[in-house]
């Protein structure tokens, strides 16, 4: 068996998530790059790897290589360099990737990068162009589906198998709006009611506007280092790489074996509990991949914060928020801080960090904690890459 | 959408050529109002939406079978706002439906009224030519 080496995040940083058509990508990534390095205490020519994600790449915004465009930008170049890809958790699979070269013993410090541009197209093309990202030639091409339209077909079967309600969903969006009126990076910083939620137009039955989340422009950079580095750079507050686990599902939702989860999630998050050595219950705060209301009870289902069907009542009681048994997106999640595609894994691991550092910027958002174990669950399409990661302090 | 200063890219239109030699029999097929899929003679694994080799023993010794049209509903969705090359449809509904023979089958639900449609009905699938000509597949009542 391979023996890893210990892997910290020793600097985190993003920038403001929004509308953000005052910059370009490169500019965008600064925003992330900058505080991160200021963050480790490190200047860009100590990073010896870059991992960037950037789904939209010659599609929602014009740079094909996003990645040598952001490291020339931010002064990172001659780093190795790649860009990832495994949709909306590309972020997640840079963030592995930066993680592996160091726990393998090539790197000592390297960065994962996340930054995309969403809102150069309008938002129908928008929509075409993720709703191809499932299977083209099957299930969209004849069919038309939407991203909240694969969503939707999961929550119709959850709602039918376990009398989950439209209320339900509206209370996830509630809830995380609310996290997000505290946080000044997230993109939509409004307070609703499910009343809001419930009236808003129909996207894809059953899922609404307010069930859906924005279309994102956002950075965020995580710098990783090994243990000697760690020691050597005097960190005073490393979060540690605990566990990490990845999966994935069929490409054609017509070939999964069931529409009231993600296998994905449930295969991944096993593995990272099993590598950090830890049970669901022994997560202090967890972000999970909230693009669609529905998506956040799948996710407390499959990665074991409740048992199968149990999702809408963690909700209904209040059990994710904090203050509750386990907090969930208390940065507002996908849902209301935003979903730059590529840029949400290096997102929920910047929350993390700040929240196992016990720094939220607003105290309001701080959440106690217990065992300073923090999970991030990260979804690519409906389930068809997962990655979940576990830190600690 | 821009609200700021900003310089619009170079437009090019892309269309690809997306290849269907080994599926031919598929598209044949729902022409001629039959919805194939196929049969792997190795390990008798049936393939929907059809496949040239088989991902299970990785033979590529197929046999095209036609399916049941009986389609018992697992999952559905009414899709109100559609993406920029499905505009000039109506809205439309998109179900997955279970065949006796345990594939499925994501494909459009038409001929129900929205509220008719719930988890767990019986529908009948059929090939078909839209107006525009395309060779397509869909659930319909049974009757």
């Amino acid at each position: 068996m391979v023996i890893l080496k210990k892997v910290a995040i020793i600097g985190v940083g993003s920038s403001k998530f929004g509308v953000r058509n005052d910059v370009n990508l490169a500019e965008l990534a600064f925003e992330a790059v900058k505080p991160s390095l200021e963050d480790a205490q490190i200047s860009p020519a100590g990073i010896e790897f870059v991992a960037l994600a950037s789904v939209g790449a010659g599609v929602w915004h014009e740079e094909l290589l996003p990645a040598v465009i952001a490291a020339e930008y931010c002064g990172l170049t001659k780093a190795g360099l790649m860009r990832c890809e495994a949709a909306c958790a590309s972020g997640s699979a840079a963030f592995a990737t930066a993680y592996w070269a160091i726990a393998s013993g090539q790197a000592e410090v390297t960065m994962a990068l996340g930054v995309e541009k969403m809102r150069e197209v309008d938002s129908q093309i928008a929509m075409e162009w993720i709703g191809r990202a499932g299977y083209y030639f099957w299930e969209f091409h004849n069919f038309g589906l939407t991203f909240p339209a694969y969503y939707a077909l999961y929550a119709n079967a959850h709602m039918a198998r376990f009398g989950t309600t439209e209320e339900d969903l509206a209370l996830v969006a509630v809830k995380n709006h609310k996290y997000a009126s505290m946080n000044p990076i997230a993109h939509l910083q409004n307070k609703i009611t499910v009343e809001n939620v419930l009236s808003s137009p129909v996207v894809a039955s059953p899922l609404k506007l307010f069930d859906c989340c924005p279309l994102t422009d956002g950075a965020s950079s995580v710098i990783l280092a090994s243990e000697e580095k760690v020691k050597e750079l005097g960190i005073d507050t490393p979060v540690w790489v605990a566990g990490l686990g990845c999966s994935s599902g069929t490409a054609n939702l017509s070939k999964r074996p069931d529409y009231v989860g993600l296998d994905a999630s449930v295969l991944a998050s096993q593995k990272a509990y099993k590598m950090a050595e830890i049970s669901p219950s022994q997560v202090d705060v967890a972000e999970v991949h909230d693009c669609f209301t529905i998506a956040e009870i799948l996710a407390y289902e499959d990665i074991g914060l409740c048992g199968k069907g149990e999702g809408a009542r963690l909700i209904r009681e209040g059990q994710t928020e904090i203050g509750g048994k386990i907090p969930v997106n208390v940065d507002g999640g996908l849902k209301a801080k935003g979903h730059p595609i590529g840029t949400t894994g290096c997102s929920m691991i910047y929350e993390l960090t700040k929240q196992l550092r016990e720094e939220a910027a607003e105290k309001s958002r701080q959440v106690p904690l217990k065992n300073y174990i923090a999970l991030a669950h990260n979804v690519g399409g409906v389930g068809q890459y997962c990655y979940v990661t576990v830190l600690k302090r | 959408m821009v609200d700021v200063p900003s310089i619009k890219t170079r437009e090019i239109k892309t269309v690809k050529n997306m290849p269907i030699n080994k599926t031919l029999k598929f598209w044949e097929g729902l022409i001629a109002g039959k919805v194939y899929g196929t049969r792997c003679t190795n390990c008798g694994q049936l393939h929907f939406p059809p496949v040239a080799d088989c991902g299970k023993c990785f033979s590529s010794e197929i046999e095209w079978v036609e399916l049941d049209t009986e389609a018992e509903i697992e999952a559905f969705t009414h899709v109100v706002i559609r993406p920029a090359s499905f505009c000039g449809c109506e809205p439309y509904t998109v179900a997955i439906g279970r065949l006796k023979e345990g594939v499925k089958v994501l494909a459009w639900i038409t001929g129900f009224e929205p509220a008719q449609i719930k988890i767990g009905m019986k529908t009948k699938l059929i090939a078909k030519v839209t107006p525009e000509g395309n060779p397509t597949y869909a659930f319909t009542p049974l009757i």
